[in-house]
C-alpha cells in the first residue's frame, strides 16, 4: 500500500511502484481530469503539481510522489476561482478542452513563480501541445490572469 | 392550430429515454441525451425542444461538439426564433437510438465539412419559430385572447392590452398537442438578436476544472480497460501471439484477437498496455511490405507522366492557347501524408448485453457510430445505444472511420456484462490514422505578351479518399475523378479562358481520410503559389494580378481586398519583413490571408497572420475568431513540421516526438477580419486555414527568392525562429 496526498487528502492505493502517477490518478483514484496524451513527457496533457511544481505525471513512477503534495486540476480550486481558470473562461480559451487541464496546471505554476510573466516567460514555460491551436488565447489569458491575481 | 398525435409520440420518447438512461442512473451523465428522470418532467414541444415546468429548456443538438462551439451556435439558431430566455437554455445531444427509431427525425448528424451550421440553420430556425407559434397558440387558448394580440420575449408570452402574461413552462404541455407548423414565419436577419452575438460557449466551464467527461474518462462499475495493437502494415493480418508470456501479469484479464488486431484487457489501462507491449505478436504484412514513401512518390510520378487521364473540367482550348503563349510557366508540387493527431487518442467504451450493445464514444457522426457498432455486434440498429461524448479533437478523424468503435464492441462482446474501455495508445493513433492523402501536381500556365493569363493546365496525381469511403450518391468517384480531390482546381474562380483539370488517381495501401479542410489543405498551396509565380513572370504585383481575374467573383475579391487593406498592401511592408497573399474559397465561405515574416539563415519568424473570412452570416463572432486562430496554428504546423512517412509498408512516426506539431512559442500575432456580406451561410471549422499556407510560402519566396514546392518545410532546412 502506498499513501499519497492528493488534493489535500490522504489516499491509500495498492499499486506497483513503477506505475506512472498518471494511471494511479486516472484508473485507481478516478481523477480523470488529468489526461493521457502521449505517455512520453512531450505533450503536457498529464501535468499536475507536485509540491507546487509542474510535473508530467505520465513518466513519473508513483513511488516518486509518495510523501509529496500532489495537486490535480480537480484540486486547483474548489469552484474554478483560480485566476487562471477565471481568465480561461473570460477569454473562452478551451476548444475541445482535452489539453486544457495540463495547460491550466502549467499556467498556474508559471503564475506562481512569476507574478507578471512576459511573453518570453510564457513561451518558455508553456510547451504543452494544443492540437486545437488555442495558443493565442492561452498567451492572452495568462496575462489577464496575472492582472486578476495582482 | 389543430391538436395532433403528439401524445403518442411523447410517450414513445419517454420509454426510449428510460432505456437509454439504462444502467447509468445514479452516475454522472456526461453530455448524454435525456436522462430518464428529467425526461418525465419535461414536455417535448417538438423533437428539437423540450420545455420543463420550471421554464428550463433543453435544445437537442444532432451534430457533435468538438470544441468548435456547435452546442452554442446551433442553440443560438433555435433560440433566435423561439424567443426563449437564453439563461434557461441548455443544449443536449439528440439520442442516436431514438433518431433511428424515429426515422432520422433530427436530420444529418455528420459533423464534418464545416457543415453543422450551414446545413442545419434553416430547419433549426424553423424549429424555433414553429415551437414559438405553438406556445403562442397555447397561450391564446389559456388567456382566451386572439393569438395575434400576443407578443413573446425571453420565454414570456404577454397580452399587452390586459397586462396578463404566461411563461413557456406553463403552456408547454398544451402547445405540444398542436400540430407542428410546417412553414413558420422566420425573422428578417436585420431583426436578429441572438444570432450574431458572441455568447459564451456552454461547454467551457467544465473544460477548465477537469469535469468534462470525454470518452477516455468513461468510468462504469466493474469496467475494464483495453489497449490494442493493429497490424502495422495496412491490409495485413494477425498471424499469432503468445499469450502465455503475459500470464500472471498483474491485473491482466483477457486477450482478445481479431483478423488484424489483438487487444489486452486489464483492470487498469497502463497494465493492459504494459502487457500488450510484453506480448510477442506476429504479423503477416501481406503484399505491401515493400512500399515506402519513395516508391509512393514514384507511383505518383506515373500519374504526372501518364498520357491521357480523366478530365475534371475543361474550358476553351488549353493546348492551342499554350502554343500561342508568349511565356509558359511550369511547376511541380508535392504534399505528404498527414495525421490528425487529436489530443484524445481514439477511444470507445462498450458494454454488451444479451442482444444489445451500448457504446460511449467521441464521434463526429452518431449515425456512423451506431452503424459501425451494430454491424460489428451483429445486432439490429434498434438494439444499439450510442452515448455521444464531446470529443477531444476531431478534425475529420472521428467521422466515417469507426475502427475503435468496432474493436471496443468486439472486445465487449467477448465479455458480456462487463463494460470495457478501449483506448488507443498515442503510438497506435499515430500509426493507424486515416491520413490526409499524398498529392503531386504539375501546373503549366501560359501568359500572352501583355502578361495576361491565357492558359492553364493542371495535372493532379492524387490519392482518392472517396475510393475508400461512401458518403452517398451526391458525391462519389465518377469517370475516374474524385470530386473532393479536385476541389480548388475544378471550382477554380479565376477567369482564365483556357483551363483543363486533369486527374490521375493513384491509390496506395495507406488508408486516406478527411483531414481538416481535406483537399483544401494542399490544393490551395499548389494553386495560390503557382499564381504568385505567374504574377512574377508577368511582372505584376501578386495582389493586383489576381484582382481582374476575380472581377466577377465579388466575394473572393471582397476578402482579398479586405486582407490587402488590413496589411496596407499598397505601402511597402515593415522593414525586415516580407509578405505573401492568397485567396481561396471553400466549404461555402470565402477567405484570404496575408502572412508577414522574416527569414534569417533559414529560420522563419512569422510576425503576423491576417485572415479575412466571409461566411455570409455569422452566428457567434467569437467562435469564428477562435476558429481563425485555430486554423492559423493548424496551417503553420503542417507547413513546417508535419509529415507521415512510410517504410516497409508501415508508418514510421510513433508519437509527438517524431511527429512534432506547432507549439505556443511559434504562435504569431493574429488578426481576424470577420467580414460577413450576408445572404448565405458558409462554414467556419475549416475555411480559415486554407489560405494561410500559400500566403506564407509566397512570403517565403519574397524573402528568399526560392519557391517552396514540397511540404513540410523542415526538409528544405527551414525551421521557425
Ligand atoms: S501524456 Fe504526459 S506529457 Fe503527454
Ligand atoms: S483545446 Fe483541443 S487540444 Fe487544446
Amino acid at each position: 500500500m502506498a499513501t499519497f496526498n492528493v488534493n489535500a487528502k490522504e489516499v491509500k492505493v495498492d499499486v506497483e511502484p513503477e506505475m506512472p502517477l498518471l494511471w494511479v490518478l486516472r484508473d485507481e483514484l478516478g481523477l480523470t481530469g488529468t489526461k493521457y496524451g502521449c505517455g512520453i513527457s512531450v505533450c503536457g496533457a498529464c501535468t499536475v503539481h507536485i509540491d507546487g511544481e509542474p510535473v508530467r505525471s505520465c513518466v513519473l513512477p508513483n513511488s516518486a510522489a509518495v510523501g509529496k503534495k500532489i495537486t490535480t486540476i480537480e484540486g486547483l480550486s474548489q469552484d474554478s476561482s483560480h485566476p487562471i481558470q477565471k481568465a480561461w473562461v473570460q477569454l473562452q480559451v478551451p476548444q475541445c478542452g482535452y489539453c486544457q487541464s495540463g495547460m491550466i496546471m502549467a499556467a498556474a505554476a508559471l503564475l506562481k513563480s512569476k507574478k507578471q510573466p512576459t511573453d518570453a516567460d510564457i513561451e518558455e514555460a508553456m510547451t504543452n501541445i494544443c492540437r486545437c491551436g488555442t495558443y493565442v488565447r492561452v498567451r492572452d489569458a495568462i496575462h489577464a490572469a496575472a492582472k486578476l491575481a495582482a | 392550430m389543430k391538436p395532433n398525435m403528439n401524445a403518442a409520440r411523447r410517450s414513445f420518447l419517454l420509454k426510449s429515454a428510460a432505456v437509454s438512461g439504462g444502467l447509468l442512473v445514479g452516475f454522472r451523465l456526461p453530455g448524454i441525451a435525456v436522462a430518464a428522470e428529467e425526461a418525465k418532467k419535461g414536455v417535448e414541444v417538438t423533437h428539437w425542444i423540450m420545455i420543463h415546468p420550471d421554464d428550463s429548456i433543453a435544445i437537442r443538438i444532432a451534430r457533435s461538439e468538438l470544441g468548435q462551439g456547435s452546442f452554442t451556435g446551433l442553440a443560438q439558431l433555435v433560440v433566435e426564433e423561439l424567443e426563449a430566455d437564453w439563461s434557461k437554455v441548455r443544449p443536449e445531444y439528440a439520442d442516436v437510438n431514438e433518431h433511428i427509431k424515429r426515422k432520422r427525425v433530427w436530420g444529418g448528424m455528420s459533423t464534418g465539412g464545416s457543415r453543422s451550421i450551414r446545413d442545419s440553420q434553416e430547419y433549426l430556425r424553423k424549429a424555433g419559430a414553429a415551437a414559438r407559434e405553438m406556445l403562442v397558440a397555447a397561450a391564446a387558448q389559456k388567456l382566451e385572447v386572439p393569438a395575434a394580440e400576443l407578443s413573446v420575449a425571453n420565454g414570456v408570452i404577454t397580452h399587452k392590452a390586459s397586462g396578463r402574461s404566461v411563461r413557456f413552462g406553463q403552456v408547454a404541455a398544451t402547445a405540444a398537442e398542436f400540430e407542428v407548423p410546417k412553414e413558420p414565419k422566420l425573422k428578417d436577419p436585420k431583426d436578429w438578436k441572438v444570432i450574431g452575438k458572441s455568447l459564451p460557449r456552454f461547454d467551457i466551464p467544465e473544460k477548465v476544472n477537469g469535469q468534462q467527461i470525454y470518452a477516455a474518462d468513461m468510468r462504469l462499475p466493474g469496467m475494464l480497460h483495453a489497449s490494442v495493437a493493429q497490424v502495422p502494415v495496412f491490409g495485413g493480418k494477425l498471424k499469432g501471439y503468445d499469450e502465455a508470456k503475459i500470464k500472471g501479469m498483474r491485473g491482466v484479464k483477457k486477450v482478445v484477437a481479431a483478423d488484424d488486431w489483438v487487444a489486452v484487457v486489464a483492470d487498469n489501462w497502463w497494465r493492459a498496455h504494459q502487457a500488450l507491449k510484453a506480448m510477442p505478436i506476429e504479423w503477416d504484412g501481406g503484399e505491401h511490405t515493400k512500399v515506402s514513401s519513395e516508391s509512393i512518390k514514384q507511383f505518383l510520378r506515373t500519374g504526372i507522366e501518364a498520357g491521357d487521364v480523366p478530365v475534371a473540367r475543361k474550358d476553351g482550348d488549353v493546348d492551342a492557347a499554350m502554343k500561342s503563349a508568349a511565356k509558359v510557366v511550369e511547376a511541380e508540387f508535392y504534399a505528404p501524408y498527414l495525421n490528425h493527431s487529436t489530443m484524445e487518442p481514439q477511444t470507445a467504451t462498450a458494454l454488451a448485453k444479451d442482444d444489445s450493445i451500448e457504446v460511449w464514444v467521441g464521434t463526429q457522426n452518431g449515425e456512423a457510430t451506431i452503424a459501425a457498432a451494430s454491424e460489428a455486434a451483429g445486432v439490429p440498429l434498434e438494439n444499439v445505444i450510442v452515448h455521444k461524448m464531446h470529443a477531444g479533437g476531431g478534425f475529420g478523424r472521428r467521422g466515417p472511420h469507426q475502427e475503435y468503435t468496432r474493436q471496443a464492441v468486439k472486445i465487449a462482446q467477448s465479455m458480456p456484462g462487463t463494460p470495457v474501455r478501449l483506448q488507443w495508445s498515442r503510438e497506435e493513433d499515430m500509426q493507424q490514422g486515416r491520413y490526409r492523402p499524398v498529392a503531386m501536381v504539375k501546373l503549366r500556365g501560359g501568359l500572352d505578351q501583355n502578361g495576361n493569363w491565357i492558359a492553364w493546365n493542371v495535372r493532379q496525381a492524387d490519392q482518392s479518399i472517396l475510393s475508400t469511403v461512401d458518403l452517398g450518391p451526391n458525391i462519389r468517384v465518377k469517370d475516374g475523378v474524385d470530386p473532393i480531390g479536385t476541389r480548388v482546381f475544378s471550382d477554380n474562380p479565376y477567369a482564365v479562358p483556357n483551363f483543363r483539370n486533369e486527374y490521375a488517381m493513384r491509390n496506395t495501401h495507406v488508408p486516406p481520410g478527411f483531414w481538416r479542410a481535406v483537399a483544401h489543405t494542399h490544393n490551395p498551396f499548389f494553386r495560390e503559389c503557382f499564381i504568385d509565380e505567374l504574377a512574377h513572370a508577368a511582372g505584376k504585383d501578386p495582389y493586383q494580378f489576381r484582382r481582374p481575374l476575380l472581377e466577377k467573383k465579388t466575394k473572393d475579391l471582397g476578402v482579398l481586398d479586405a486582407v490587402a487593406k488590413a496589411a496596407a498592401w499598397e505601402k511597402p511592408v515593415k522593414a525586415g519583413l516580407q509578405r505573401g497573399i492568397a485567396v481561396v474559397d471553400g466549404y461555402g465561405s470565402f477567405t484570404a490571408a496575408v502572412v508577414e515574416l522574416a527569414v534569417k539563415d533559414k529560420a522563419i519568424q512569422v510576425e503576423r497572420v491576417i485572415v479575412a473570412i466571409d461566411s455570409g452570416y455569422v452566428v457567434n463572432p467569437d467562435a469564428v475568431k477562435a476558429q481563425i486562430e485555430s486554423g492559423i496554428i493548424w496551417a503553420l504546423s503542417a507547413l513546417m513540421h508535419e509529415e507521415i512517412t512510410i517504410k516497409d509498408g508501415r508508418v514510421e512516426q510513433t508519437n509527438f516526438a517524431d511527429y512534432p506539431v506547432l507549439r505556443l512559442a511559434h504562435t504569431p500575432k493574429v488578426e481576424s477580419l470577420i467580414v460577413p456580406s450576408g445572404g448565405f451561410w458558409g462554414g467556419i471549422g475549416e475555411p480559415p486555414m486554407i489560405a494561410v499556407i500559400p500566403a506564407a510560402c509566397n512570403a517565403i519566396f519574397a524573402a528568399t527568392g526560392k519557391r517552396p514546392r514540397s511540404l513540410p518545410l523542415k526538409h528544405e532546412g527551414f525551421s521557425y525562429a
